[in-house]
């Protein structure tokens, strides 16, 4: 069901002028009362009567992770504090946590907009839901129980955790819609599984599933364990939280709520703004945030935008899933490459296990005109013979070259030579980072 | 006759032999016959012991990549001619492809163990039988 017609439906045109209305807008209101954009601006000798037209955007400047961090806790805030009703946070794993104040139209707003993305996703008022994202600092709890309500569905805010309760309720209050992490889900599914329950008996019949990147490959193993369709979603702390963009049911890329977010792709490595179809990192800018407005966030995920009318009847861009972060994004000679799609070429070879290792020589940023790539030999591929180890070592060269199109030196490596840790590895190491290769 | 030889896959780098054979001599384990061979930045070592399966166990237990595979070996008198008449020319003649070779030569039996892979085994089998 679309809950919003007039501005899901609206014509590209007729979106692109509300857009620019409020890019006006907000760009005059935070150039008068954020101080951290009042000082970005000047820097810069940019006035807000600069931007007359979409594609001026592009003389604002990024935003990026290190300046809400330079400006703990609140020098992005544009409202006094006695106006602001809540404050999210994000884990904070990477340094100090983003700080995410919200005053109380924020939080009508981002409910709405909740209840769109959940709409859009194929949940409405009949439903029940059971919200198992954590709630707290973290937007993902509270943000998914605001839009439910709005929407009208039923809510059983179990949050995380305790995952035998989870299928008690489940069962016994008649969820119809789970939300949670991709990961979890397969977790309450094993665990179902384990107290002789089937899902697929279930009255579930959607998952909204985000907060973690998970592949298309996931997708089809949650939605045939669980007999639901799992629909991907988007959301950034700095920017709302959850409700950027989500997908319909007809699962081809998440539609960016662009009346309320200004999405550009740039080249991650000069700022450049891409065409659409073109991948690049997604940078966000919000139009309708009262406390906390953001210019031109730069999110460091990898995607691209697709603007072709979707068969749902949104018009909204949907962006594709995200491929990568910039942050383990490559160039090799000229083409960009992620670790993930090496990873996965390396798999598709039979008898091949994910020890690996890539070894690059960077001269400047993510650039290196070098590759190589250590894989573990394991008992499964290893033969007595020379000629079927060449072999195997062409073959990763071959599957290389025409998948990716980059050139790399394979290196067999003994069992257990890349080191093992807990969590995530460490892929990717400086020549220079290495004693001896 | 058929035989259970053992292989080992090793970067081509200097103490990597010694810790194989490190590894045989913790373990109790004599060798009988051993070959390398050499591709650029790694090797494979192939290795006759008395008991195969315990070399591999005490291989892999030590982290090594290993395997075992049937293999044919022979005994050939250790004369001039001894080789060409016994096994190649033979192998050759019953069109017969070798994979890889090694031999060990008992200076007081005056015997040669030869040690062979071939593309058809059970005939290269057969034709070193008849020796």
């Amino acid at each position: 069901m679309i809950r919003d017609p007039k501005h899901e439906q609206m014509s590209r045109g007729d979106l692109e002028k509300l857009q620019l209305e409020r890019l006006k807008a907000i760009v005059a209101y935070v150039a008068e009362k954020s101080p951290y954009y009042q000082r970005a601006f000047k820097e810069r000798g940019i006035k807000p009567g600069d931007v007359q037209s979409l594609k001026d955007i592009t003389k604002l400047p990024f935003t990026s992770k290190l300046d809400f961090r330079d400006n703990y806790p609140f020098g992005l805030l544009a409202v006094p504090m006695d106006e602001v009703v809540r404050v999210h946070s994000s884990s904070g794993t990477t340094g100090k946590p983003v700080i995410a104040p919200y005053t109380q139209k924020d939080i009508d707003t981002w409910s709405e907009i909740m209840a769109r993305t959940l709409a859009t996703a194929g949940v409405n008022k009949d439903d029940v839901l059971q919200n198992a994202y954590g709630y707290g600092l973290f937007t993902g709890g509270l943000g998914f129980h605001y839009g439910a309500e709005c929407l009208g569905a039923s809510v059983i805010p179990t949050g995380g955790g305790n995952t035998k309760r989870q299928i008690l309720l489940m069962q016994d209050l008649g969820t119809t819609v789970i939300t949670c992490t991709p990961s979890y889900s397969l977790i309450l599914n094993e665990t179902a599984l384990e107290m002789g329950v089937d899902i697929r008996e279930s009255k579930l019949r959607v998952g909204v599933f985000g907060a973690e990147p998970w592949s298309e490959q996931m997708r089809k193993d949650i939605q045939g364990k669980m007999g639901i369709s799992a629909i991907n979603i988007y959301g950034l702390t700095e920017i709302i939280g959850p409700g950027v963009s989500t997908e319909c049911p007809y699962q081809c890329g998440m539609h960016i709520a662009e009346d309320h977010f200004l999405a550009e792709i740039i080249n991650p490595e000069t700022g450049e703004q891409l065409p659409y179809g073109e991948t690049g990192e997604l940078v966000l800018t919000t139009l309708t945030k009262e406390a906390q407005p953001v210019m031109r966030f730069r999110t460091k995920d990898i995607t691209s935008l697709n603007p072709e009318p979707c068969e749902c009847g949104r018009t909204h861009v949907r962006m594709s899933r995200i491929t990568g972060r910039t942050d383990d994004m490559l160039v090799i000679k000229g083409v960009n490459v992620f670790p993930s799609q090496i990873e996965s070429v390396l798999l598709d070879v039979e008898g091949v296990e994910p020890h690996y290792m890539i070894v690059v020589d960077r001269q400047e940023g993510f650039k290196s005109d070098y590759l190589e790539v250590w894989v573990e030999v394991s008992d499964d591929v290893f033969s007595d013979e020379m000629q079927k180890m060449e072999s195997l070592e062409a073959k990763l060269r071959a599957e290389m070259d025409s998948v990716l199109a980059i050139a790399a030196k394979i290196k067999l490596v003994e069992p257990k030579t890349i080191a093992r840790t807990e969590g995530k590895a460490k892929r990717v190491f400086d020549r220079s980072e290495l004693p001896d290769t | 006759m058929r035989i259970k030889q053992v292989s080992v896959f090793v970067q081509n780098q200097p103490g990597r032999l010694l810790a194989i054979l490190e590894v045989m001599e913790k373990n109790g384990i004599n060798l009988r016959a051993l070959s390398i061979s050499e591709s650029g930045e790694f090797g494979i070592v192939r290795m006759i012991f008395p008991d195969a399966e315990r070399g591999m166990e005490a291989l892999r237990e030590a982290g090594f990549t290993a395997r075992m595979d049937w293999i044919v070996s022979a005994e050939i008198p250790d004369t001039p001619g001894g080789l060409l008449n016994n096994v190649v020319k033979p192998l050759s003649e019953a069109g017969v492809n070798l994979k890889y070779f090694y031999a060990a030569t008992d200076a007081i039996s005056k015997k040669t163990i030869v040690v062979l892979k071939a593309d058809d085994l059970d005939k290269a089998e057969q034709i070193l039988e008849g020796i």
